[in-house]
């Protein structure tokens, strides 16, 4: 199909009006992090840093500064937890998943699931918190990486038990056939095609732990378990006179995310749709 | 068909999840429930307990303060998703069209997604400010304002600039899942359908809009979700003010727990929140079920 | 699964590892703010010659924002042993925290002598009903501070003794252009408003409750709420105040854009301080002024004290801590950005070095030091309180209307 000159000049006006709307922000934030602290007061603003300085990050990434130490050590919290919370509730849910796809587990066990992450977090934290300090867990990576598992649980058993409904079944029934058992046919069969299945549910696992403030709040107390989000409230509510300090923090901590979202986009679309297909 | 060992096998496969779920948040969630019926207080002293019945229920729904926050919690859901849907919808039909920086642009718009939502808040926060903001810079050197003015310091524009911020964040992936599954309708459909005479905007309603409902749903639920029960971004972005424009049932159920210490009460909105956030979904439930049923037919 | 379930177990035995060895030394958590008062820096200092001084007891420290205070307090109450030995408590929280048993009674560790040393103001941040519940550490008001240069350029020459002079000051500094909001306050929805409209409540003779009866809809917490409005709709106050906390004032003033600001002792040194400040050696601080014929000062307790936990297992060693940091040589040490709660610090020449005229503005502050209510719901009062005075000063209400709400609402809580 040719496009007219109109329909032309349409589109692309709107893929720069979307550029700008999901760039802009990111790119201010960008900026700001490398201006000099004067230029972030004036008024109206200077949208180009009269100086670029990059001390902020240099002060962020070494481990002698209190900030740095702080960050770094946040970062590799944030790392652990998401990324175990991640590894832990995938573990959990295929299974879960099969269960429900493949062996009539109970829909409404499903939605009974499901209905733990309607609830408001605010209602676990208390009772949570006084289960851990009895067994002495409290301020553990390990801690968090149980309670995101069980957040992210509901909904990455859903997301997965909708792709392997869309799977041959002709294909593991072949596998039984031979005698092959459900966790070898679960492994050698089912795992191999719902890949990018499993690849989106990990990436939507991953963002919503590493997003998660609330609880690590509460659940730890200093730099052996605090999260990024954490580091990034006790920076921002601390005597920063210096907006960059927390802009520069901002970018850094949207660059693990970022990287991963973009390494696995084609996944994350082949997942979340293949599966939903059928609902 | 099932035989023994494979219903056996069920349980077994289920059992790690059960477990983990049961005890983080099976349990905490019947034992909300119970709260919910007596007059329990967080306190460290042994406190006599009763069972109250729906006192805790007439009290919340009796409560204009907690009525309101259920309307506003409503508005932000509504508009908030219902924004990120059509923008995610709009944004994957022109992501889907052939020009030139596609590529670019497909890669750009996941961005947003990957900001945590406290960098999220903060940043925003930082950009509506009324002195060094970059969005009162930015109208005023375009010369659509006059003033610098306040934006989440304003009642009128308060919660609207928290859902501004909230669409940014979550659109991005609302439009991938469109278009993924746009990328999945068959073209001799849509053409079949031209050639009835059906035009552009008929052909997107009757044909491409049910063909992607199903995939949509999905991501749809999981925003609903997370967007009845918001927290974060309102404890971070405004607290809840001003005069209580943002203050969402999430931030009421907080405000119960943590700060007037009765648990009790607390467990009743927390119920009513997840109560109405299960209505919610149910109806998008049937009402996904529908269209694609209509679209099929 | 298997994997998984070995490290949670794994993880267990661990800390079970860790806590029988730490039993030979005692370790105490403790909790403070990251927000007001002393610095990070001053707290790390202080325990570390705490530390020095008594071999054996180390102090694991945890910041967090105020906000989280509160919350983690809470949390931490039904948390066994584990929780914290001690604690940072705001003024508002010892009527909640003594009738839910959050806090140990510490009224026969205080030396007696103590009483008449320390400003009665002070105590009234860790008592309630006649019990302490700590001891007091942050002496805190809010204090007028001015902008000199402003005020000379516009031909005053003494600060304002009364709110209505304040006002006719504003008016003059505003109508000579000098600056176009000459006042900037903490007026975001927020406790650090309910302290504002404390300070003025104070000034104006009012009373937040009589008999258990909210009484803040009549009389001098009217008049508050009514100057405040007034000074909004005329244009002294920056409209953008009624989104800020202490540090947006902090900062506004800080960058000459305010003649006057209400504010904690902290920002003294930091809006002094050229590095923080562009109107650092102009800016002077005073007692926030009174009403004639009612009061020559006012000011608010903002005081916060520290206590014990319930359920600290390390009580002896937290009250030493605790001593040591609230001992005077320690407080007069750093009273840069928090001043001592002892009366004797106030001549004491190290102290008063370089800021007598904060000293001289405590002195006659701290005598008036106007309490929040001590009410066990004071939170919930406060936040009722906090909505509908935002309505005012957003022009959604009325004064008479959105007082009369507050006291509705407040009569009924459960």
């Amino acid at each position: 199909m040719k496009r007219s000159l109109v329909q032309s000049i349409l589109l692309y006006g709107c893929a720069l009006l979307l550029a700008a709307f999901t760039a802009g922000p990111l790119l201010w934030l960008a900026v700001m992090s490398i201006s000099a602290p004067t230029d972030l007061t004036e008024v109206p603003l200077h949208w180009i840093p009269s100086q670029v300085d990059f001390s902020r990050y240099a002060n962020l990434l070494s481990l002698e500064g209190g900030n740095g130490e702080r960050f770094l050590m946040a970062l590799r919290n944030s790392l652990l937890t998401a990324g175990g919370a991640t590894a832990a509730a995938l573990l959990l849910a295929i299974p879960a998943a099969y269960a429900f796809s493949r062996r009539q587990a109970s829909i409404v066990l499903l939605f009974a699931f499901l209905a733990t992450i309607m609830m408001p977090p605010i209602t676990y934290v208390l009772p949570l918190y006084s289960t851990f300090s009895s067994l002495g867990l409290l301020n553990h990576t390990v801690t968090l990486i149980i309670v995101y598992t069980a957040m992210l649980l509901p909904f990455a058993t859903w997301l997965m038990k909708a792709n392997i409904d869309v799977l041959p079944v002709e294909v593991e029934q072949a596998a039984f056939m031979e005698g092959a058992g459900t966790a070898y046919t679960i492994r050698q069969v089912v795992l191999p095609l719902a890949l990018p299945a499993i690849a989106a549910t990990a990436m939507l696992s991953f963002l919503v732990a590493w997003d998660e403030f609330f609880y690590a709040l509460i659940f730890t107390n200093d730099l052996s378990a605090k999260t990024l989000p954490v580091a990034i409230a006790d920076f921002s509510a601390g005597r920063v006179t210096d907006y960059g300090v927390i802009a520069s923090v901002g970018v850094l901590a949207t660059l693990p995310p970022a990287i991963l979202a973009i390494a696995f986009q084609k996944f994350i679309v082949s997942g979340l749709v293949a599966g939903s297909v059928k609902g | 068909m099932l035989g023994r060992r494979q219903k056996r096998e069920k349980w077994i496969l289920l059992a790690p999840a059960l477990a983990v779920l049961a005890l983080i948040t099976l349990i905490p969630l019947a034992n909300t429930l119970w709260l919910s019926f007596t007059d329990t207080r967080i306190s460290a002293l042994p406190e006599p307990v009763h069972f109250i019945g729906l006192e805790n229920y007439v009290y919340a729904l009796t409560d204009p303060d907690f009525q309101d926050a259920l309307f506003r919690t409503l508005y932000f859901t509504i508009v908030s998703v219902g924004l990120e849907g059509v923008l995610g919808v709009a944004v994957a039909v022109l992501l889907n069209q052939e020009f030139r920086g596609r590529t670019l642009l497909r890669a750009l718009i996941i961005l947003p997604w990957a900001v945590p939502t406290i960098v999220n808040a903060v940043a925003w926060r930082l950009i509506y400010h009324p002195d060094y903001g970059a969005l009162n810079s930015l109208l005023f050197q375009l010369g659509i304002i006059s003033d610098y003015r306040s934006w989440i310091g304003d009642p009128a524009t308060a919660m609207n600039m928290v859902v501004l911020a909230d669409v940014w964040k979550n659109f991005p992936l609302v439009a991938y899942v469109a278009l993924a599954a746009l990328q999945t309708v068959p073209e001799d459909l849509s053409k079949a359908a031209a050639i009835e005479g059906a035009g552009p905007w008929k052909r997107f309603c009757s044909i491409t809009l049910p063909w992607i409902a199903g995939p949509l749903m999905v991501v749809m639920v999981l925003r609903t979700i997370e967007a009845f029960r918001v927290f974060d971004i309102i404890y971070v972005m405004t607290g809840g003010g001003p005069a209580d424009s943002t203050k969402t049932a999430s931030f009421y159920v907080y405000q119960e727990y943590f700060n007037y210490l009765r648990s009790g009460s607390g467990a009743s909105y927390a119920v009513l929140v997840a109560g109405i956030s299960a209505v919610l979904i149910v109806f998008y439930y049937s009402a996904t079920k529908r269209q694609t049923a209509g679209g099929a037919a | 699964m298997n994997t998984f379930g070995k490290m949670i177990l794994g993880s267990a035995f661990a800390t079970l590892a860790m806590s029988t060895t730490a039993l030979a030394d005692t370790t105490l958590n403790a909790l403070f703010m990251s927000q007001a008062a002393y610095s990070e820096e001053d707290i790390e200092s202080m325990t570390a010659k705490f530390e020095e001084a008594n071999p054996g007891v180390t102090v694991a420290l945890e910041f967090v924002p105020y906000e989280a205070l509160h919350d983690k307090i809470i949390a931490a109450a039904g948390a066994g042993d584990d929780g914290y030995d001690v604690v940072l408590f705001d003024v508002i929280w010892p009527a909640e925290f003594a009738t839910r048993g959050f806090l140990q009674d510490v009224t026969d560790r205080i030396p007696a002598d103590y009483t008449d040393k320390v400003f009665d103001g002070a105590w009234t941040t860790v008592e309630y009903d006649g019990k302490r519940y700590g001891m007091p550490w942050i002496l805190d008001t809010k204090y007028l501070f001015y902008n000199t240069e402003m005020l000379e350029e516009a031909g005053i020459s003494a600060p304002p003794k009364t709110w209505t002079e304040l006002a006719e000051q504003a008016r003059q500094i505003k109508d000579k252009g000098i600056v176009e909001y000459p006042l900037v306050w903490s007026w975001s929805q927020s406790e650090a408003m309910i302290c504002d409209f404390t300070t003025l409540t104070a000034a104006y003779d009012g009373a937040f409750f009589k008999d258990g009866e909210p009484a803040f809809t009549t009389g001098g917490a009217k008049d508050a709420v009514t100057f405040m409005k007034a000074t909004l709709d005329e244009g002294l106050t920056n409209p953008s105040s009624r989104e800020y906390f202490e540090e947006d004032v902090r900062r506004v003033f800080s960058n000459g854009e305010a003649a006057f600001a209400l504010n904690w002792t902290y920002m003294n040194a930091l809006a002094n301080d050229p590095e923080e400040s562009k109107v650092a050696g102009k800016v002077k601080v005073a007692p926030a002024p009174g009403v004639k014929g009612k009061s020559t000062a006012s000011s608010v307790n903002g005081s916060m004290g520290l206590g014990i936990p319930a359920n600290s297992p390390h009580a002896d060693e937290a009250w030493a801590y605790i001593s040591f940091l609230t001992q005077q040589n320690v407080q007069d040490d750093y009273a840069k950005l928090s001043l001592p709660i002892w009366k004797a610090s106030y001549s004491e020449p190290k102290v008063m070095e370089g800021q007598e005229d904060l000293i001289a503005a405590a002195k006659e502050s701290i005598a008036v030091m106007y309490p929040r209510p001590l009410v066990p719901s004071y939170t919930e009062v406060s936040d009722i309180l906090q909505k509908n005075i935002h309505q005012v000063l957003l022009g959604q209400a009325s004064v008479d209307e959105a007082l009369d709400a507050a006291a509705n609402r407040v009569k009924r809580i459960r």
